[in-house]
């Protein structure tokens, strides 16, 4: 008997998505681009999150005629996100046969306490986590795929980095952890006993963890497949850069060949002007996207 | 034994961890030179345009397939299977193009379709095999040479041509290692 939806297919598509570059898109055309340039999915968008935050309001779900459009123009993995808690909005991309939803802090919350129960789905999730404990209570919802939160539409790493370096520290302390420290940890961290066991016991996550929210430049890229993710997400990075070919194409390569420095040298050549950015001390607390969602 | 995993993207690890614990040494391959002195080349699970474009861009596609063509056995799972066949349907350009048979890509639907099973395939012996279709690909057609190893609803998901072995599915995302053994006595069997 065939079974659909199950943790071995939720979880192994993101394995496949591995030491690949995912793109934010808001057009048929740029979801070409992102293709040609080598990504392994494009993340369908109204808006990417630093025109998220210069248009303020309320962010919500993409319409589906721009997620639809993008779904017909390429052969790569579509995803799409939905608000935090948003069940409906969840189920509507379920419905269109998006291959994975993002449950996103990029958009504006639709629930300050619960989380979506993304066990009910057979789509896959991926949501993002700023430590171990918030990473491990997203897979007790049925997460099937992690990112760091970083703080997206920044073209500024540190966020994501500060994730990505606590959620491996938090890792490499569990795996030394015996029976009754565990138990303990996992009080501190509000996650699950059984999680944390399982981690010692594979001595990684039992899920796929990519990096995302800030990464502007090739460099950026490598810096954090270094760091221990997976792959990256890159949402303005792309389309808000001088050519987004190029710096597409030099993303893709970066991640695969993030230790080979003379490459990624060449790599980093002649792109043009990157996305802006923002300092991070310039933007206002309610501002912060990473502090959505617990 | 020396095995090559192509690891420009996708599930490489898992492959790498298979083959090692059957006593296989293996080598993670980015570049040309890192082919050197492999007895045999997977090419794991991806997302087979990018794992396309990023052997051309850094030139493994020539050297992989003079490889192949002198007779060092290639095992490709789902993308790699993509990348291994000469025809892809939809008039996609072909990559390596050394299997004689034509693929469908994404053919049993988009993620929400992908699946586990267990499958029938008698070189392996009676016992079942565990597989997970992952927004997979079919064979459509196979050449005269190409012996067809398992059909699932009348599709064919696992095919052999001579030192060549094609799976529409993932071994290396179950604990069955059965499939990885078969490759080995293949790569022994062309020293």
């Amino acid at each position: 008997m065939a079974k659909t939806g199950t943790d071995v297919v939720k979880r192994g598509m993101a394995e496949m998505q591995k030491g690949g570059v995912i793109m934010d898109v808001v057009t048929a055309e740029q979801a070409k681009i992102a293709e040609a340039a080598g990504a392994v999915a494009v993340m369908a968008l109204e808006r990417v999150p630093s025109d998220i935050r210069a248009a303020g309001g309320v962010a919500r779900m993409a319409d589906p005629t721009i997620i639809e459009a993008v779904m017909k123009a390429v052969s790569i993995p579509v995803m799409a996100k939905c608000r935090i808690g948003h069940i409906v909005e969840a189920r509507i991309l379920e419905s269109m046969g998006v291959d994975y939803i993002d449950e996103s802090e990029v958009l504006t919350p639709a629930d300050d306490k619960f989380h979506i129960n993304k066990r009910s789905y057979t789509v896959p999730f991926v949501c993002g986590a700023r430590d171990l404990g918030e990473a491990l209570r997203r897979l007790a919802e049925g997460a099937s795929m992690l990112r760091t939160k970083g703080e997206p539409g920044t073209g500024n790493i540190i966020e994501a980095v500060t994730h990505m370096r606590l959620i491996q520290a938090q890792i490499r302390k569990v795996v030394s952890m015996s029976e009754d420290e565990l138990v303990s940890e996992s009080k501190n961290l509000g996650a699950p006993v059984e999680l944390l066991r399982e981690i010692r016991d594979l001595g990684k996550l039992p899920v796929v963890n990519f990096a995302a929210g800030g990464v502007a430049t090739p460099a950026d890229a490598a810096l954090m497949m270094e760091l221990g993710a997976d792959g990256v997400f890159v949402g303005s990075g792309i389309f808000k850069s001088e050519s987004p070919e190029k710096f597409g194409r030099a993303i893709v390569q970066a991640t695969t060949h993030y230790q080979d420095y003379d490459l990624l040298a060449k790599l980093s050549k002649e792109l043009g002007e990157p996305m802006k950015g923002i300092d991070l001390n310039t933007l206002r607390p309610e501002d912060r996207m990473a502090v959505r969602g617990w | 034994m020396k095995i090559g995993i192509l690891a420009v993207q996708g599930a490489f690890r898992e492959h790498e961890k298979i083959l090692q614990t059957l006593g296989a040494d293996t080598v993670q391959v980015r570049l040309p030179n890192q082919l050197d002195g492999c007895d045999g080349l997977v090419i794991p699970g991806g997302e087979s345009t990018a794992i396309g474009k990023l052997m051309r861009q850094y030139d493994l596609m020539d050297p992989i397939r003079d490889m192949a063509k002198s007779g060092t056995p290639v095992f490709g799972t789902c993308a790699g299977m993509i990348v291994m066949a000469n025809r892809i349907q939809g008039g996609e350009e072909s990559h390596l193009g050394v299997m004689d048979v034509e693929v469908n890509r994404n053919s049993f639907g988009r993620q929400k379709e992908s699946f586990e099973t267990d499958l029938d395939i008698p070189v392996l012996g009676p016992e079942p095999f565990p597989a997970v279709f992952i927004r997979a690909p079919h064979i459509t057609s196979v050449g005269p040479e190409v012996s067809v190893l398992c059909e699932y609803e009348g599709r064919v998901v696992a095919v052999q041509q001579d030192h060549y072995l094609a799976l529409s599915f993932h071994p290396e995302l179950t604990g069955d290692s059965r499939i990885h053994q078969h490759f080995l006595s293949m790569v022994e069997a062309s020293k």
